[in-house]
């Protein structure tokens, strides 16, 4: 029962190898095993959306898949939007400042789930800015400010191009 | 909440699976998108000994036509089906479904196959194979065969795949250019599981006459259900809105048996199935007749 699985992994632009139990979930991998603890847990069931980061560029909830299954697949995390520090991706900016977040809990499931809407739909209306944040759970804001961010973040980045 | 320890095998193809499935016996479990399995697995509902992970059998991964019909191989995502151009052409019914699919992160993990087998009583797609006549070709270390949405569907969690089996594709016959297809649910928020749904696939002849309907409902049984008795009645009619309305009253009040839980009491279950019979079986006709 105790075997372990090599799994090799490209996440935010960096190459890991790591030897894991196969139960470990995607979640806890990347929090505990490459400490990279933007990727929040809520649910641990697939429901909240805490959790959403990046798979060869599709938004996939981590907390519901197992580590081995990501053996020589690309993930993206919350870290990975942003350069550095003081140069926050566009997304990032609109969310300060539209004051997309209270507790930011969500707000990196909702980022992560964000970034492949808008590539995939660069204009949204507000009705499909609603159904794409649908499966992310937010306790504090009421989502009409996230809604707020997303037209914002949409409209900052086809300026962008 | 974290699975119980279970064994990992990672197999490439479908004969390895199938060796696999032959060796650990009733202590295996596929799994294909885990959208439903992992969860499950976190709560400790379920804690299989043996996991045998379909994920790298790259062979099952595929939407194909041959003469009309539409093939898929049971690992393809759900968002590669969403975002098919064949898909679309072929069967507007599953195309227009696809996004009522609980939300976009679980389609891009959850397979076709998958949703199929696990055959949740409040799952899209169980009822469009149904509505749609779709065949399942089910594999084993003897040979294969292929079973009929009719007989697919057992009951609760309930489907004709055997324990050392595998469902490998599934197949939707060519649909007839006189039929017109709609579907509806209701939930309380998108991508909730629905508290109804219902699929119609409706022919019209020359005469403007109903020659064909199959309406199945999700979410109001134990298994996607067939509305027959209704579907009879609408056979001959010219599909008026009192002959459609006569005929969903059949569907809520003979076909179909609701039960009540916390999301929908028994009698509001038997409201809706009246109202989207109507509905839907309305905007099908109209697209038959376009």
């Amino acid at each position: 029962m105790s075997d372990l699985f090599k799994v090799q992994v490209m996440v935010n632009g960096k190459s890991y190898e790591r030897d894991v139990p196969p139960r470990l979930l995607l979640s806890d991998f990347l929090r505990h095993e490459l400490q990279l603890t933007g990727t929040h847990v809520g649910c641990e069931h697939g429901v909240c959306g805490a959790c959403t980061v990046l798979l060869d560029g599709e938004a996939v909830r981590s907390c519901i898949m197992l580590t081995p299954q990501v053996h020589e697949m690309t993930i993206t995390t919350v870290e990975g939007l942003a350069d550095d520090p003081t140069n926050l991706h566009p997304l990032q900016e609109a969310f300060r400042e539209a004051h997309g977040l209270q507790c930011g809990f969500c707000t990196p499931g909702i980022l992560m789930t964000l970034i492949p809407f808008l590539r995939d739909n660069p204009n949204p209306t507000e009705r499909e800015i609603r159904e794409g944040i649908s499966g992310n759970i937010c306790r504090c804001t009421g989502y009409h400010n996230i809604v707020e961010a997303v037209k914002l973040a949409a409209e900052a980045m086809s300026n962008e191009k | 909440m974290k699975p119980p320890a279970f064994k990992f095998f990672a197999p490439n193809t479908v004969e390895e699976a199938l060796t696999l499935l032959e060796t650990h016996g009733s202590e295996a479990k596929l799994l294909a998108g885990g959208q439903s399995l992992i969860p499950t697995m976190n709560f400790r509902l379920a804690a299989p000994e043996v996991l045998i992970d379909l994920n790298r059998v790259n062979d099952l991964d595929f939407i194909r036509q041959d003469d009309g019909n539409l093939h898929i191989g049971a690992m393809t995502r759900q968002r590669a089906v969403e975002r098919s151009d064949v898909v679309s052409k072929l069967q507007p019914l599953l195309f227009e479904t696809m996004p009522y699919i609980a939300h976009p992160q679980i389609r891009n993990r959850g397979t076709i196959g998958g949703s199929l087998v696990h055959a949740d009583p409040a799952a899209e797609l169980p009822a469009i194979a149904l509505a749609l006549k779709a065949r399942f070709k089910i594999v084993n270390k003897t040979g294969e065969r292929w079973v009929d949405a009719n007989d697919f569907y057992t009951g609760m969690f309930g489907t004709a795949v055997e324990e050392h089996e595998l469902l490998t594709e599934v197949m939707f016959p060519k649909s007839t250019e006189s039929s017109g297809t709609a579907f509806k649910e209701i939930a309380r928020r998108h991508g909730d599981y629905a508290m109804a749904g219902v699929a119609a696939v409706v022919g019209v002849d020359a005469a403007g006459q109903c020659d064909a309907a199959r309406v199945v409902f999700l979410s109001v049984s134990d298994a996607p259900l067939l509305m027959e008795n209704a579907c009879k009645a609408l056979l001959g009619t010219n599909l008026s809105a009192a002959e459609v309305d006569a005929a969903a009253d059949i569907a809520a009040n003979q076909d179909a048996d609701p039960v009540g839980d916390i999301h929908a009491s028994a009698e509001y279950r038997r409201h809706l199935v009246k109202v989207l019979f109507s509905d839907v079986v309305q905007v099908a006709a109209e697209r038959a007749r376009a």
